[in-house]
């Protein structure tokens, strides 16, 4: 798909003519056919971190003056600091809220969008908010993507001559993944079926952007409330602190000093392209601005649940509902049948595990591939997306969409044919697996869970063979090199 | 224990005990008999030392009731080691101020066993096990105090009603249940199933146990052959207050529902219409009541006369034509046991006529037989016969009301709530008429289960058919959403409905939730039971007052009747299937998440960890370093083939000898000997 969408989409006016028509396909299926999908009810689509129908009860209880997280006995451990809650809630057992578990400072926007103003349109406000932010997001990607090519041209000049007449052959990669965003079903879906999660993808293309342009306040605007809104972005800080320290991706920075080492020293010196040295200013700036933003967070979640409940219960309800998986409902994940079926003094031992895996790659992740932090980032996405309590297609989106950025390098990836197909398959089977287990009762659970774990190996084996390729795209760019270098002498 | 006894005695504190049977039938031909006993232990300063106990009863057919009360009056000291156990104990340790359990099977059909009188809206229970109390304690202390309280009960009445420990099955009404409910608790357990052992511990708070008295007639048989029967006990305690009154009181009632066999009937009709079933004690319960239980002061019996069908019998005098005998036009009470109507096999002992009744023209009477004159060798066995077919209906709640699910698949579903106009709402619009507008108010209180997750905010009004906005309805909603684990969904909400409406409906959206294996009982596949909603008419009260022949005997039975009760009623209880995991499969998705897990995390850490060439490199250093015993092993093995041995060459070693490598051996010993460690030290 990325390939035929690839040789189409050269010429720029190619570019928006399709990207306008996704726009128009997503308008017409929400206007025209708003109920008859009823995509808002499938597990594929809407968590119950993201549903658009837990938002509304969500809104229609901080309207009725209760607390939109509000239980019947609430005991509040007042504890605000991020940090502490994190500690508190993967350790103790926990206590999960009633139905809505997001961030209220989304209930302030999107709950007035939510309430029914009569004749079933009330979510069409939601909708046409979904498809902009959809567009952004494209659009967003679009540049990043022009961004990188830009950078990865220089770089490949500066390696060597020799391998300029690739260059010329390479794809536009900012068009081919904004497209394979904006056309991906799965997008779609995602967008069409009233969930919030283009919401949270909006936010982490935005910081990812900000960090690429070095818009420090933006990246930093876009990180916190990424993790606001569904806490695993957090970990997208490695990505971020390398891309405003160091730059965009590059070859491995070994290979500059071998070339320069092999060539006249003059060369070194006009190393700005490829700034080796770290800029602690930056960094230190970003820090700064997210902890602004991050304040400015709290105190506006403060102001609009101060009336019925305070911080710390909303960082229970959405943290603490995120990392205690208390909500079994099936998804497309592999958690939610585990800890149905898990024996219960197991329970935390197997929380703290499967979420400590997330953790676990994220340094040797970071170690390897430190050079390009973009592709760091993809991967931390993926990653998360694969192994988040709570995932839905629209997390996949984005990390498909993202995929495209990387076009060239990963030019030489296996499986790529077994995958697609292998995507295809387990999400045309899920919701099949789904009906005949739910609405029919001939299957049973395990039937929809074997497509939750093919589809889970499926992601794997994707992140798995990008990682390799990458590095081995490295490897080959090191050998082209040495092989510029002999020429050379 | 006999030193309290004389002191409570002392300082004018007598238990009275109460007792008091029920009697109704309903379909044509199909008599069914709903009796109710009550007893209860009254602790009040009185000079009197009198133990009262009643059985009321109220039979009909068609569309007919009959009242029954009976008497005990007793000795009191008895009855208070009885009650002592339960109510000192128990009131004084968890400070209740009132209390209620009922147990019930079946469900009480407020169509046709009424719906608007005291026994209705004070007797008929949801099925299963109700509890509900309120406790003088601190707000902090009551959830403890309710947890000690299920506990105590459960032990009492064999039954379980300690799984009303957990806080997701009870909940705490603010204004829907009762007006005043500050400390107060309620729970539900709908499939509770009742037997006889609930109802021995029950009996055995009676001063006579069920050896003698009115609760000989408790044959279990044919109790639990009824259609329906409900265990309660009421109990309230005024100790805590400064100004006590009336001490503990404790209120036991049966309600039972039952259907007499056809008894020979005196009079024959040629007439199309059949008569109503006539019944007596002994072919309803198989036994009859043999005198006073000795503790009690006096027993008494009521038979009543509905209002309606009090208001029928007239009519029927009068449009039966052919029937030889004088037409009486008055109603037939003049004659205490003969009448033209029906007769008794023993005359009453006395008759009360209802007043200040809801409808001026029909008014209930009450006939009253005591059996404190009745002993072994004469035995009371009070017998009831139809002369003239009559056919009546008996006075309906303001709203037919049923509750009922919607949508199919185990993912959502709506529940639904259905009030319907009767004929009394009827009646009610041209009663105010003149009103400028005319409005009936409905409670409405509903618990749902966590794992109903109930969207309040999809909540729909339809009002004959067309939805409206829930403004104009919806006078006060007060909604604690359920939270996963913890506490259950609970709704309180005043109705205004408008009087000329025909029906309403009220419409709930729900996601189904998902379970652990651990949280579905042993017959999963079943479902799961949503209690019954209480739907309450504050607007109107129910109660019967009697105006008695002799003022001077004010019988607690009849007092009790005349307390202003609201009108009530239970819905129906909701089966929910839910969806279940397989059971079986604990080891099996355990094993094959964490190898998921493992694939993940081993294939990515591979392919971060290998280095350019790496591979060519290890196979180099491999040639090279051909170590010795790896000759040595090699020239043994050659030796037992048989074959002359050959130098290793410069192909890559062959697996054989790649697998017992000194490094691989090494490794083995290793193992096996922290193997050998761990045993030894785990011993």
């Amino acid at each position: 798909m990325e390939k035929s969408l690839g040789k189409t989409t050269k010429n720029h006016p190619w570019f928006w003519r399709s990207a306008i028509a996704s726009i128009a396909l997503r308008l017409v299926l929400i206007i025209y056919f708003p109920n008859t999908l009823n995509l808002s009810s499938r597990p594929e689509v809407s968590t119950p971190i993201t549903s658009l129908r837990r938002l509304a009860e969500g809104y229609w209880l901080k309207r009725s003056s209760m607390s939109p997280y509000a239980g019947l006995y609430l005991d509040v451990c007042l504890q605000t600091f991020v940090m502490c809650v994190l500690i508190y809630y993967v350790v103790f057992d926990l206590i999960a809220g009633s139905m809505y578990h997001g961030s209220p400072l989304l209930l302030s926007i999107f709950g007035p969008l939510t309430v029914d103003r009569g004749e079933g349109q009330s979510h069409l406000l939601c909708g046409l908010a979904f498809v902009v932010s959809d567009f952004i997001t494209a659009i967003l990607i679009r540049a990043i993507g022009q961004l990188l090519q830009v950078t990865d041209i220089q770089s490949l000049k500066s390696l060597g001559a020799g391998r300029l007449s690739k260059i010329s052959e390479n794809f536009q990669s900012g068009d081919i993944a904004s497209l394979v965003y904006l056309w991906n079903p799965l997008t779609i879906i995602t967008c069409l079926g009233y969930s919030t999660s283009p919401i949270e993808n909006l936010m982490i293309v935005l910081s990812l952007y900000g960090a690429c342009r070095r818009l420090v306040p933006l990246a930093a605007f876009g990180w916190v409330i990424a993790s606001h809104l569904s806490l695993y972005p957090v970990i997208l800080i490695i990505p971020l602190v390398l891309l405003i320290g160091s730059g965009l991706d590059t070859p491995p920075r070994k290979l500059f000093l071998q070339q320069t080492c092999g060539n006249d020293y003059k060369k070194a010196t006009n190393g700005s392209l490829h700034p080796i040295n770290f800029s602690w200013r930056q960094v230190v700036l970003f820090f700064l601005w997210a902890s602004a933003w991050a304040l400015y967070v709290l105190i506006l979640c403060g102001i609009s649940i101060k009336d019925n409940s305070g911080l710390g219960e909303m960082f229970k309800r959405t943290y603490g509902f995120i990392l205690s998986v208390e909500d079994l409902s099936p998804n497309i994940g592999v958690l939610w049948y585990f800890f149905a079926e898990v024996f219960d003094f197991f329970r935390d031992f197997f929380l703290i595990v499967f979420h400590i895996n997330i953790l676990f790659m994220v340094l040797p992740l970071a170690i390897r591939l430190h050079h390009r932090p973009c592709f760091l980032a993809f991967v931390y996405i993926a990653i998360s997306s694969i192994l988040k309590s709570y995932p839905s297609v629209g997390d996949s989106a984005l990390y498909l969409g993202l995929l495209g950025l990387f076009v060239n390098a990963l030019a030489d990836m296996q499986f790529s044919f077994f995958l697609f197909f292998g995507y295809l398959g387990t999400l045309l089977l899920s919701p099949v697996m789904h009906n005949l287990w739910i609405w029919r009762g001939t299957g049973n659970a395990n039937f929809y869970f074997a497509t939750a774990m093919a589809y889970a190996c499926f992601q794997i084996v994707l992140v798995v063979e990008t990682v390799s390729s990458m590095l081995n795209h490295d490897r080959a760019l090191k050998q082209g090199a040495t092989m510029v270098e002999k020429k050379l002498q | 224990m006999e030193k309290s006894l004389r002191r409570n005695c002392c300082s004018g504190h007598f238990p009275i005990g109460k007792f008091f049977l029920i009697f109704t039938s309903r379909v044509k031909f199909r008599l069914q008999v709903l009796m109710a006993i009550t007893t209860g232990f009254f602790r009040k300063p009185s000079i009197s030392c009198f133990v009262p106990a009643y059985a009321w009863s109220n039979l009909g057919s068609g569309n007919q009731k009959v009242w029954y009360q009976v008497k005990f009056i007793d000795n009191a000291k008895i009855v208070e080691v009885a009650s002592d156990i339960l109510t000192l104990d128990m009131v004084h340790k968890y400070r209740i101020k009132e209390m209620e359990l009922s147990f019930t099977q079946g469900r009480w059909s407020y169509d046709s066993w009424g719906g608007f009188d005291p026994i209705a809206s004070s007797n008929a229970k949801p099925p299963g096990v109700e509890l509900w109390a309120v406790f003088d304690v601190p707000p902090d202390q009551v959830d403890a105090s309710w947890k000690n309280l299920t506990h105590t009960l459960s032990g009492l009445f064999c039954a379980s009603i300690n799984f009303l420990e957990s806080s997701t099955t009870y909940s705490a009404p603010d204004w829907s249940f009762r007006s005043l409910s500050g400390n107060l608790r309620y729970g539900l357990l709908p499939r509770e199933a009742v037997c006889t052992e609930n109802l021995t511990p029950w009996l055995k708070l009676l001063p006579c146990r069920d050896k003698s008295g009115l609760s000989l007639l408790m044959n279990r048989p044919s109790i639990y052959n009824g259609f329906y029967h409900s265990q309660r006990l009421h109990l309230t305690s005024d100790e805590f207050d400064p100004v006590a009154l009336h001490g503990i009181v404790l209120e036991q009632t049966l309600t039972i529902v039952l259907q007499p066999d056809a008894l020979d009937t005196r009079a024959s009709f040629s007439s199309s219409r059949k008569l109503q079933p006539s019944w007596s004690m002994s072919s309803l319960f198989g036994k009859t009541v043999d005198g006073k239980c000795a503790l009690a002061k006096s027993s008494n019996v009521y038979v009543q006369l509905e209002g309606s069908l009090v208001y029928n019998m007239k009519d029927t005098w009068n449009n039966i034509e052919g029937y030889e005998g004088e037409i009486v036009q008055e109603v037939p009470y003049e004659g205490f046991g003969s009448n033209s109507n029906f007769g008794f096999s023993i005359s009453p002992d006395r008759m009360m006529k209802e007043i200040n009744s809801f409808h001026k023209e029909s008014y209930s009477i009450l006939y009253g037989f005591s059996i404190n004159n009745y002993h072994s060798s004469k035995p009371f066995d009070l017998g009831f016969w139809w002369k003239l077919p009559v056919t009546w209906s008996c006075v309906k709640a303001p709203l037919r009301v049923s509750r009922f699910l919607m949508g199919s698949g185990n993912e959502k579903g709506a529940i639904a709530l259905s009030l319907q106009s009767t004929e009394w709402s009827q009646s009610l619009l041209e009663a105010d008429k003149n009103k400028e507008k005319c409005n009936l108010r409905v409670d409405v209180f509903q618990v749902v289960p966590w794992y109903i997750k109930v969207y309040y905010h999809t909540t729909k009004i339809f009002v004959d058919g067309m939805p409206q906005a829930l403004g104009d309805i919806i006078e006060k909603m007060n909604v604690s959403p359920s939270e996963d684990k913890v506490s259950p969904g609970v709704m309180e909400m005043i109705l205004r409905l408008p009087c000329d409406m025909k029906s309403a409906s009220l419409t709930l959206e729900f996601d189904k939730g998902f379970l652990h294996i651990d949280e579905y009982p042993p017959d999963a596949n079943q479902g799961f039971d949503i209690p019954s909603a209480i739907i309450s008419y504050p607007d109107f009260q129910t109660s019967l007052q009697y105006k008695e022949d002799n003022t001077s005997i004010k019988t607690p039975m009849v007092s009790k009747m005349q307390d202003r009760r609201t009108i009530l009623s239970y819905t129906e209880v909701l089966l929910v299937p839910l969806t279940t995991p397989d059971f079986s499969m604990p080891y099996n998705v355990i094993t094959i998440t964490c190898t998921v897990f493992a694939l993940y995390f081993g294939s990515l850490l591979n392919a971060l960890r290998r280095r350019v060439n790496e591979e060519e490199r290890l196979l180099k250093s491999k040639d090279k370093r051909t170590s010795k015993l790896q000759l040595l092993l090699s020239k043994f093995l050659a030796k037992l083939r048989g074959k002359p041995w050959e130098p290793p060459s410069s192909t890559p070693p062959s697996s054989s000898s790649k697998f017992i490598s000194s490094k691989v051996i090494l490794r083995v010993l290793l193992i096996a000997a922290i193997a050998f460690g761990w045993q030894y030290y785990d011993k």
